[in-house]
């Protein structure tokens, strides 16, 4: 047969829902947890999606609980509602238990953090990992990354640490190490790792408005990473807090600039912040799932 | 043999009141709840070494970090300076140490070239809180009257007693140089300054070196019985604050276990929810509230912590809620909590509580015998302000956790008020109704494996 069109062959994949695998008296080597984010923000789905491609592309024998997966807990305890969080947790817990899951891996720091520090304390003790060292693995082991960073080569990256991976969990290197195989222009802000400024959404803040102030976070982190990205050292002249890299030197170009990040929430307010200094046409925002899944080549 | 007297009376006094008042914030600190802190010794000694002893948190920031390294190992070999002063005082010797012979040179060389340096580094401190525009950390509605004060009769205190002790070696110097005698010890600064005393008498200069003398103890002695009134507490509390600081990851928070309870109760009938604890009286006692209203609803270890503060506000200065101008401070928290359990139980010698006013955006507090730690110091505006990112925890030299107090305080006000801001009472709904913090249909929740298609590499159609 000749082909038509110099477009890919597509695929369909049927992702395996862990009830499905149970009835079939399967188990698989890992659950993917997606979490409410990526099951229902329309952004974050695509996420999800690159996620699972991926998943598919190296042949992990993986599940997800589908309609049985429900929220963590996670923005109802940082607002200090631990009775939901606890019934929350036991629900899960009580499912993840039944399916006798023993590693987790989740695009969601959120849901990451919560599962592995706070579930055990309720009866829930698994393996969880956050995609970005699940990705890093995969690296290591030569199973993605491979073919280089084809779209992304040579263009400027900056990536946003999110707090419930960084501080709250001392996960730096990881991402960074994914961005490493794009061979693309890496920059970092002057507030990273350890000393990296919070998107503005943790802490339940995702739902609610901002308190009374001069600027919403986003705004100041957003400005932060496109000033990084396009060199501009005034502007980075006087950051408040910690910085601990030295200003970019030289003016970029914004366009085709990224900023990465590893969070729903943080894709948020990284997006909108963007979008309130009139980049989005130049600067885009993606998650790491979805750079190494478009890379790779196999984002359908 | 009168000085000796005298001296040992000043010593019992000094120490007795100093007791007094550790005593006082013992007991401010015990009114906190129970918390497990056993085991783990080994890990909390590396970490009281490294974070506390080392200093190892200090160094984010290079400057203040080596200026206040200087007066950190000042204040470390001056306490050798210090003991020889309470032998000689007790036992009425001269410099008792210098038995130690070259050891005494190097000891005494260290302390003279440090003293100098602690000079330098106290005014590059006065100098950045006092200068206008001040380094930001040091400006908040936190950091005026008594605080402000406080900081800067430290650094007036600490130039004082270094130049009591260059007082003291010059004149015993210029004693022995007329005596025609040779001073164990070598005086490197007090060596130059030898010039500049006039050619006394013998008796004069005796005066005078044991004026220096008395001066440097005496100030040493007020300096002591100053600090549980002063931030200055830290250089005792630091370390007691760093042992028991937490040992979890910081994106964990504690768990509830009375909610625990009730859950496990209401999921499983059969559970048998343990009998409350028991009283010194043997009765039960009422049980807690959730979360924390007052300083007694905090663990212990949060009080301990609040007198481990040095009111630096690293944490402040890298909070994102304060970075953008909202009201949250963290480094306020802690001195709330401080300054409350010090009106409410016990005070020190000097005692200023903060009093906020407008710009702190503070409800006026009219009902003071009851007003809380919650509301009366801490406001609900500050403590929704918080995004529970632990910049202030990761800042924090001596591993205070502002976090874990502000989570225990939305607690009270979602458990026990209901009081959450609405658009998060209608997210616990959510939660819920449809197992998701947003309104969306549960049955949706799979929908974004419809259509899914992957590329495959290589292949083109």
């Amino acid at each position: 047969m000749t082909p038509i069109t110099e477009a890919p062959a597509k695929r369909p994949i049927s992702v395996p829902v862990m009830a499905d695998l149970a009835a079939a008296g399967e188990a698989p080597e890992i659950l993917f947890w997606v979490g409410c984010a990526g099951a229902f923000d329309d952004r974050y789905k695509r996420v999800t999606r690159a996620f699972v491609r991926i998943l598919d592309h190296v042949g992990t024998k993986d599940a997800v609980l589908g309609l049985e997966e429900s929220c963590t807990g996670d923005p109802a305890k940082r607002a200090g509602n631990e009775f939901l969080f606890q019934m929350q947790a036991v629900q899960n817990i009580t499912t993840l238990n039944n399916y006798n899951i023993k590693k987790i891996v989740t695009a969601c720091p959120h849901c990451f953090n919560t599962i592995k520090n706070e579930y055990p304390a309720l009866g829930g003790n698994y393996e969880v990992i956050h995609h970005s060292t699940f990705l890093q693995q995969l690296i290591n082991e030569g199973k993605i990354g491979v073919s280089g960073g084809g779209e992304f080569k040579g263009r400027r990256i900056t990536f946003h640490d999110s707090c419930y991976l960084g501080r709250a969990n001392d996960i730096y290197e990881a991402p960074r190490d994914v961005l490493a195989v794009l061979d693309a222009d890496l920059v970092e802000m002057k507030r990273s790792r350890a000393n990296g400024l919070c998107c503005g959404a943790g802490g339940a803040q995702m739902w609610k408005e901002a308190e009374p102030g001069r600027k919403e976070i986003n705004i100041e982190r957003a400005e932060e990473a496109l000033a990084t990205l396009g060199g501009q050292a005034a502007a980075l002249a006087n950051l408040g807090g910690v910085e601990t890299e030295t200003a970019a030197p030289g003016e970029h170009d914004l366009q085709g600039s990224i900023i990465a990040v590893s969070c729903p929430f943080c894709m948020t307010m990284m997006s909108d912040g963007v979008k309130n200094k009139e980049q989005e046409s130049r600067v885009q925002v993606f998650d790491l799932a979805e750079l190494i899944a478009s890379a790779e080549g196999i984002n359908a | 043999m009168v000085q000796t007297v005298i001296f040992a009376l000043l010593l019992l006094a000094a120490f007795g009141l100093f007791a007094w008042q550790v005593r006082k914030i013992r007991a401010n600190i015990l009114v906190g709840r129970d918390r497990d802190v056993s085991g783990n010794a080994a890990e909390r000694l590396r970490k009281t070494f490294l974070v506390a002893f080392g200093q190892s948190k200090m160094f984010k920031r290079t400057t203040p970090a080596l200026l206040h390294l200087v007066v950190y190992v000042g204040f470390l070999v001056i306490n050798i300076e210090v003991l020889e002063i309470v032998i000689d005082g007790l036992f009425g010797t001269h410099r008792v140490l210098s038995f130690l012979g070259p050891v005494y040179d190097g000891l005494m060389a260290t302390n003279e070239i440090l003293a100098a340096l602690v000079l330098v580094a106290v005014a590059a401190f006065w100098w950045r809180r006092n200068h206008q525009p001040p380094v930001r950390r040091f400006t908040g509605p936190e950091l005026r009257m008594w605080p402000r004060l406080d900081a800067n009769i430290i650094l007036y205190i600490e130039v004082v007693l270094m130049f009591a002790l260059f007082f003291m070696n010059t004149a015993d110097l210029k004693l022995h140089e007329i005596e025609g005698k040779e001073l164990a010890g070598t005086f490197p600064v007090s060596n130059l300054l030898v010039g500049l005393l006039p050619a006394a008498s013998v008796g004069t200069l005796e005066v005078l070196e044991r004026a220096g003398w008395w001066f440097h103890i005496t100030g040493i002695f007020l300096f002591l019985n100053y600090l549980p009134s002063s931030k200055h507490f830290h250089i005792i509390m630091a370390f007691p604050g760093v042992w028991y600081s937490r040992l979890v990851p910081q994106g964990q928070f504690s768990n509830v276990e009375s909610i625990t309870n009730e859950v496990k109760a209401m999921m499983d009938p059969s559970f048998v929810v343990p009998a409350p604890a028991l009283g010194p009286d043997g009765a039960a006692l009422p049980p807690q509230s959730f979360g924390v209203k007052d300083v007694e609803d905090l663990p212990w270890t949060n009080l301990l912590a609040a007198y481990s503060c040095t009111e630096c506000g690293r944490c402040t200065s890298v909070c994102p809620a304060n970075l953008t101008g909202k009201l949250l401070s963290p480094r306020k928290i802690i001195m709330d909590t401080r300054d409350r359990v010090e009106e409410k139980y016990h005070s020190p010698l000097i005692f200023q509580p903060n009093v906020y006013g407008a710009e702190a955006r503070h409800e006026p507090i009219t009902d003071l015998a009851n007003a809380t730690l919650l509301r009366g110091k801490v406001t609900p505006e500050e403590l929704w302000a918080c995004t529970t990112c632990n910049a202030c925890v990761e800042s924090c030299p001596v591993n205070i956790n502002p976090l874990e107090s502000i989570i225990e305080m939305r607690r009270f006000l979602v458990l026990e008020e209901s009081a959450a801001p609405a658009s998060l009472n209608a997210m616990f709904s959510n939660i819920e109704n449809n197992g998701a913090p947003w309104a969306f249909s549960p049955s949706d929740r799979f929908n974004w494996a419809d259509d899914l298609y992957v590329a495959e590499k290589g292949v083109l159609v």
